[in-house]
This record gives structure tokens, C-alpha cells and sequence, in this order.
């Protein structure tokens, strides 16, 4: 995301989402949708929540052996004539990408919707070295043409309404267009057909990568996903190392119930399987098959903190169900990964320093811990990384000094009780009709939409003397 | 257990809440040295300053049998985070064990304790329950708050739409981001008003604050009250 953004404090990017009623509207519509089917579509499944602990356990036990089960993908991937390629950096994979497409002479390059490439700007540098990347995917499409990053793991449009995108699409493609989701669609399927046809090269990325077979998994609703994968000559998946599992086995666990946490379908609408490129005999597939393993900071995550997010299926769920971002959206989050678990990725990928304001961005109401299919504990984690930013000096001193002064009130019971006398001394200006209303400070704000009732006149500990 | 803003902006839950434990046959004691549960430091990250107030507390209630808090997020931070905060001393960790084991919301306390889903209580009307995030999803509770509305003769209990999401409080999440608290409590007091209800109930001190302050400022007929409260017959409906 943009410095410029990210130069403005993050409280002040959240209250100009809350003031966007484009925004309000949008995120309103669709993240009650995904929670109503989710909710279904588990109610109607009693098997999903042993199948949730089973995915958890095989999400944890590959980690315990993440570099015997990448060898053995790798091995695997080679073995079906496809190229493997280990970047250890947003850099690295960025340049792996950019020789690949120097040395087969590619043009264009059409992409499925993939978080790990939006994560290492993949785009960016792509059109700065002359390279036209065109995605596929609708909503990654209606972003791309309005020059914006996504909002959301799954739906990376959902903070545009059918209005705005009619709009968009009327400007940008040069045509005039209903608020019609089903016309808007053909419109965009009619303009990516013939890039399908031009690109030279297909980039994707995996939600899972199975060890034993060297398969690499795509879970698309569109189709595009599949066409992305076998028509242009090259194929180029781009995975973070943490999506390898062991077994195919393993695989109907975790697409049992990622589609279900995701849109509430019991399967996407298209599993793609991909083993490698063309072999001879078959009718299609790319030509040369290429999958880049990328760390970015993952590895160094296997035993901190933040190690139980390395389980994230990227389903969404948690962004969803999330208070705060159903109230902002993604954008205001300022980095690829919105939403509860995007402050832990963040955290992850771009260090503790860059979440100092976002990791108070959640009020732990534990619905995120809820509706993981893989029970990531976010809220448990969140509360820890505030914990590392506190003891690493990363929190504002004036944050520190003022805990600091709690502990001090809450450890000496006269102190505590001194302070219910001062307080009621200090608020003496601000009580109107029995409650506290424009308090300075701090409070200021919390006060300019809502009342807080006053130090009582006589504290529980002093009524007590009489219920005795 | 009567924590910090039980004890000093909502001291009448605690009086209803000890008027109706003793009218439940309880022997009710309140050690005086206890100051608030640390739930604030916890919650903010200041973890070694949490178990400090932790250590302080396991020691006051050594003495009960069992320990009665009316506010969820408190008996949660009891129940789950001092046995790991005070996991470094074996002495205080297993008296943080002990005390986890003794602790329950009042709710908890009346329905699996003592057994008791009926009360008589002279309130009257009709009212919405609000589930509290650490009640509901840290201590998987939503059964016992309602049996015990719904106990009560004369309380007719309408279910609020959206009851188990967040009021937007969060403790100093409401400070650190007060238009999303504010935007996300608009939702709530939205759903609470559709109800039709005369009263809010809910089990937690911080969602009353919340809830009850936004209420109060947008001049609603709504009353935010404790359980406790329509319990013990010391609010009108």
C-alpha cells in the first residue's frame, strides 16, 4: 500500500472509511451475506467441526516438518517436469518472475486472484519492466481498473457497490452499463476472452500444494482460475511456504470446509488441480510449468508468537465477522492483508513495528476465533503482539506511563479507593442530569457520542458496611 | 467479586447481586482489599503488571467456597488467563487454579451451582438480552442468563437480532478508536430498539457502560440494567 497512506495514523484512515456511505453501504450488504451462509452452511454439516480440529492438526503437524514436506513437493513438482524456485524474500520472488518473463520474451500475463502476489507488488513490477499483467478474476479486475488494491482476501472488490462498478466499467471500457451484476459480468468476460488468447504467460497462486503428489490446488468460483492455468504457454504459480500439506488425503479435509468458511458453498465452483505442465499426449496445459516457493518472514514465524497463523487458509471468515471490519473495510487497515488476521500477517511479514497502531484495532470479541475453520486463536495473539510491542518499547511512552500508573492504583487498595474521591471531586464540572457528559482528554471522544455514568456517589466497598 | 467498575459506577449490581445470592440461601462475603481483575493491563499487553494484580487477587479469595463475579470478561480473565499469567510461581499457580475452579459469572453460579432457573422477582416487563463476547465465546455461556429471564414471571424476553456480536466496548479499545466503538455500538442500539423492549440486559459491566451510555445520550426509552438488577426486583420494567 501506498506511504502516503500509511503516513496518515490509522485511527484517522478508520474514521474516514466510517464516513465513506459508498463504503458503508457495500461492506453492510456483503459481509452479512457471507455470515448468513456461513452459518448455514455449517448448521446444515455436523461433521465440519471435527473436520475444523482435524484440519488444525494437520495444519500443525506440517509446520513441525515444513522443510521435509517442501522437499518432498519440490521433488515431486521436478519430477513432473515442472521448475521449483525457493525465494526467500518479496524481492527475490519478484525477480524470479521478471527473468522468467525476459528470457521467454512475455508481453502479457494474465492472473487469478493471488494474495502472495498482491503481497510482493508482483503487478507493480511487472508494468514497470513493460509487462502487462491483466487479472482475471472479476473482482481483482474491477480493482485493477480502478488503480486500487484489494479490500478483502476473497473479495477484493467488496467494498465497491454494483453502482460504482457500472460506473467503472462504463469509463474505463468505453460503453454505457447498467447496475447490472449479471451485464456487467458478460461485459467483463467479453474484454478478458481475447487477453486469455494474447498472454504468454498464466501466474496464479495455490491454496494448498500437496507434498506426495505434487499437485498444486486452486480454489476459484469463475473458472478463470483454470484457463489462467492452461492456456498461455507458461504457467507460473506463486505459493507461500506454508500452504504445502502432506497428502491428498489431507486435501478433502481442508476443502471440506474451506469453501463452507469462505462463500458458505459446500465446494467452490472449481477445484483445479494442477501436476506439472503439458505432458505429451495431452490436448492442453501450458508448456512450461514453474512454482515459486516464497518465504518472505514465514519461517522465522515457526516459533514465535505468531506461529498459529501460519495455519491461515486465506478464507476470509474472520474479516467477515470482524466489528471493526465490517465498519471499515480493508483499505483503512493500509497493508495486503486486512482484518483480524491481516494484523498478525502484517506483524509477520512486515514486522512488529508497522501493527504499533493496528494491533489495537480489534475490540477481542473473539469472533474471528469462532469462525476460523482452523480456530486460529487471533484474539489471544493479538493481545500477545501487544505484549511484544509493550516490552519492546514499540507502544507510545505515554501509553507506557499511563499502564504503568494503573498497576500501581490497582496493586494499593487506599490508593484505589483514594481515587474514587478524586474522581468524584474531578468530575464534579462535567455531570449533567446524573451522567458525565464532555469530559477533556482522553475521554473527550469517548464522550462526544456517549454518556458515562459517574463515580457513584458511594462505591460498592462503601455500601457494603451496611449490607453486612 | 466486585470489580473496578462495579464497584465505582455500578455499585447498585452489586447490592441487587448480594440481596439476591442471600435470598438464594448464600452466605455472601466481600474481601475489602480487592481493587479490579487486571483484565485492562492484560488486555493492553502489559502482561508482568496483569499478574502482579493476578497474584494479589488469588490470595484475597483463598478463604471462599466459591467466588461470584457479575461481569463475564472478569470471571473469564479469572478462569482462563491468571493460572497462565501466574504459571512461573508454582505456590500461586495452583491457587490460580484453585481459584479458576471456584470462579463463576453470576448467571453461571445460580443456574450450575445452585440449581435455580426460577426466581421470583417482582420486575415486569418486556426486555432484550445482549450477550457479552467473553461470557459468550470465552466462557461458552448464552443458556443460563436466558433461563433465568426467562424464570422470571413477569419478564417477557424478545430475542435481539445480532445478540452475540460485539457492543463495540473492548475496554480501551473504545478509547484508542471511539468513531468504530461509537459506529459499531450504532449497530447495536439499531437492533435493541427494534425489539420493542423496555430494558437492556446483559452481564457485564463494560457492555452496560457502552451500551447504556449510548442510549442515555441519544435520549432512548431503553434502560441498559444487569441481570442482576431484574433479578433481585431492583429495577422497574
Amino acid at each position: 500500500m501506498s506511504d502516503a497512506l500509511l503516513r496518515t495514523p490509522f485511527p484517522e484512515r478508520a474514521g474516514a472509511a466510517l464516513k465513506d456511505t459508498f463504503l458503508q453501504e457495500a461492506l453492510k450488504i456483503a459481509t452479512t451475506k457471507f455470515i448468513d451462509l456461513r452459518k448455514e452452511s455449517f448448521a446444515g454439516f455436523p461433521q465440519g467441526e471435527a473436520l475444523r480440529d482435524r484440519a488444525r492438526a494437520i495444519k500443525e503437524a506440517t509446520l513441525q516438518q515444513l522443510d521435509v514436506h517442501l522437499e518432498r513437493l519440490a521433488d515431486n513438482v521436478e519430477r513432473l517436469g515442472g521448475h521449483v524456485h525457493w525465494a526467500s524474500t518479496a524481492e527475490e520472488a519478484r525477480e524470479m518472475v521478471l527473468r522468467l518473463c525476459r528470457d521467454r520474451g512475455v508481453r502479457m500475463a494474465v492472473k487469478s486472484k493471488s494474495m502472495a502476489t498482491e503481497e510482493i507488488d508482483l503487478n507493480e513490477a511487472l508494468e514497470h519492466a513493460g509487462i502487462t499483467p491483466i487479472e482475471t478474476d472479476l473482482g481483482e479486475y474491477i480493482i485493477q481498473l480502478a488503480h486500487e488494491k484489494p479490500s478483502h482476501i476473497i473479495a477484493p472488490a467488496i467494498h465497491k457497490t454494483k453502482g460504482q462498478v457500472a460506473e467503472l466499467f462504463s469509463r474505463e471500457l468505453r460503453g454505457e452499463f447498467p447496475a447490472d451484476p449479471e451485464v456487467l459480468t458478460a461485459v467483463a468476460r467479453k474484454a478478458l476472452r481475447e487477453k486469455f488468447l494474447q498472454a504468454d504467460m498464466g501466474i496464479t497462486g495455490a491454496n494448498f500444494a500437496v507434498a506426495d503428489t505434487g499437485t498444486v490446488v486452486l480454489v476459484t468460483n469463475e473458472g478463470n482460475g483454470r484457463m489462467v492455468t492452461s492456456l498461455p504457454r507458461i504457467h507460473v504459480a506463486l505459493m507461500g511456504v506454508e500452504k504445502v500439506i502432506p497428502s491428498m488425503t489431507d486435501l478433502v479435509v481442508f476443502l471440506a470446509i474451506l469453501a463452507r468458511s469462505a462463500t458458505g458453498q459446500k465446494l467452490s465452483s472449481y477445484t483445479t488441480l494442477v501436476r506439472g505442465p503439458r505432458r505429451a499426449g495431452e490436448l492442453e496445459g501450458p508448456e512450461e510449468f514453474h512454482l515459486i516457493l516464497l518465504d518472505n518472514g514465514r519461517s522465522r514465524q515457526i516459533a514465535s508468537t505468531l506461529r498459529e497463523a501460519l495455519y491461515c487458509l486465506r478464507c476470509g471468515a474472520c474479516l467477515n465477522v470482524c466489528p471493526v471490519y465490517r465498519q471499515i473495510g480493508g483499505h483503512a487497515y493500509g497493508y495486503t492483508y486486512p482484518g483480524p488476521i491481516g494484523i498478525l500477517l502484517t506483524a509477520m511479514l512486515k514486522g512488529n513495528e508497522s501493527v504499533r497502531e493496528l494491533a489495537h484495532a480489534s475490540s477481542l470479541c473473539g469472533a474471528c476465533k469462532d469462525v476460523c475453520p482452523v480456530r486460529i486463536d487471533i484474539p489471544r495473539m493479538l493481545v500477545e503482539l501487544r505484549e511484544h510491542l509493550d516490552r519492546e518499547k514499540i507502544a507510545p511512552w505515554t501509553e507506557r506511563v499511563v499502564f504503568k500508573a494503573l498497576r500501581r492504583l490497582l496493586l494499593s487498595p487506599t490508593a484505589y479507593r483514594v481515587s474514587a474521591t478524586v474522581g468524584r471531586w474531578v468530575q464534579r464540572p462535567f455531570v449533567r442530569q446524573g451522567r458525565l457528559r464532555g469530559l477533556p482528554l482522553v475521554f473527550g471522544k469517548w464522550t462526544k457520542t456517549r454518556d458515562l455514568p459517574p463515580v457513584a456517589a458511594r462505591t460498592f466497598r462503601e455500601r457494603w458496611k451496611e449490607l453486612r | 467479586m466486585i470489580t473496578c467498575l462495579g464497584d465505582m459506577l455500578f455499585p447498585e449490581v452489586g447490592v441487587a447481586m448480594v440481596r439476591l445470592l442471600r435470598r438464594l440461601g448464600v452466605q455472601v462475603g466481600f474481601p475489602e482489599g480487592q481493587t479490579c481483575c487486571g483484565m485492562p493491563l492484560f488486555n493492553s499487553g502489559y502482561h508482568h503488571d496483569a499478574a502482579l494484580v493476578a497474584a494479589r487477587t488469588v490470595r484475597l479469595f483463598e478463604g471462599a467456597d466459591h467466588v461470584v463475579v457479575p461481569s463475564g470478561s472478569c470471571a473469564w480473565m479469572v478462569r482462563t488467563e491468571y493460572p497462565g499469567l501466574l504459571k512461573h510461581d508454582p505456590a500461586l499457580r495452583a491457587a490460580a487454579d484453585s481459584l479458576a475452579r471456584r470462579t463463576r459469572e453470576l448467571s453461571q453460579f445460580i443456574v450450575e451451582v445452585l440449581g435455580v432457573t426460577t426466581i421470583e422477582s417482582p420486575f415486569k416487563g418486556k426486555v432484550t438480552y445482549h450477550d457479552s463476547c467473553h461470557l459468550l465465546r470465552g466462557l461458552g455461556e448464552s443458556a443460563s442468563p436466558r433461563a433465568l429471564l426467562r424464570g422470571v414471571p413477569g419478564v417477557e424476553l424478545v430475542e435481539l437480532p445480532g445478540a452475540d456480536e460485539c457492543c463495540g466496548f473492548g475496554g480501551s479499545f473504545s478509547v484508542r478508536l471511539p468513531e468504530v466503538s461509537s459506529s459499531i455500538l450504532d449497530k447495536k442500539l439499531a437492533n435493541v430498539e427494534s425489539t420493542g423492549a423496555r430494558c437492556l440486559v446483559a452481564c457485564d459491566a463494560g457492555c452496560l457502560m457502552q451500551m447504556g451510555g449510548g442510549l442515555s445520550r441519544r435520549g432512548s426509552a431503553v434502560k441498559a440494567v444487569h441481570l442482576a438488577q431484574v433479578l433481585a426486583g431492583e429495577v422497574e420494567g
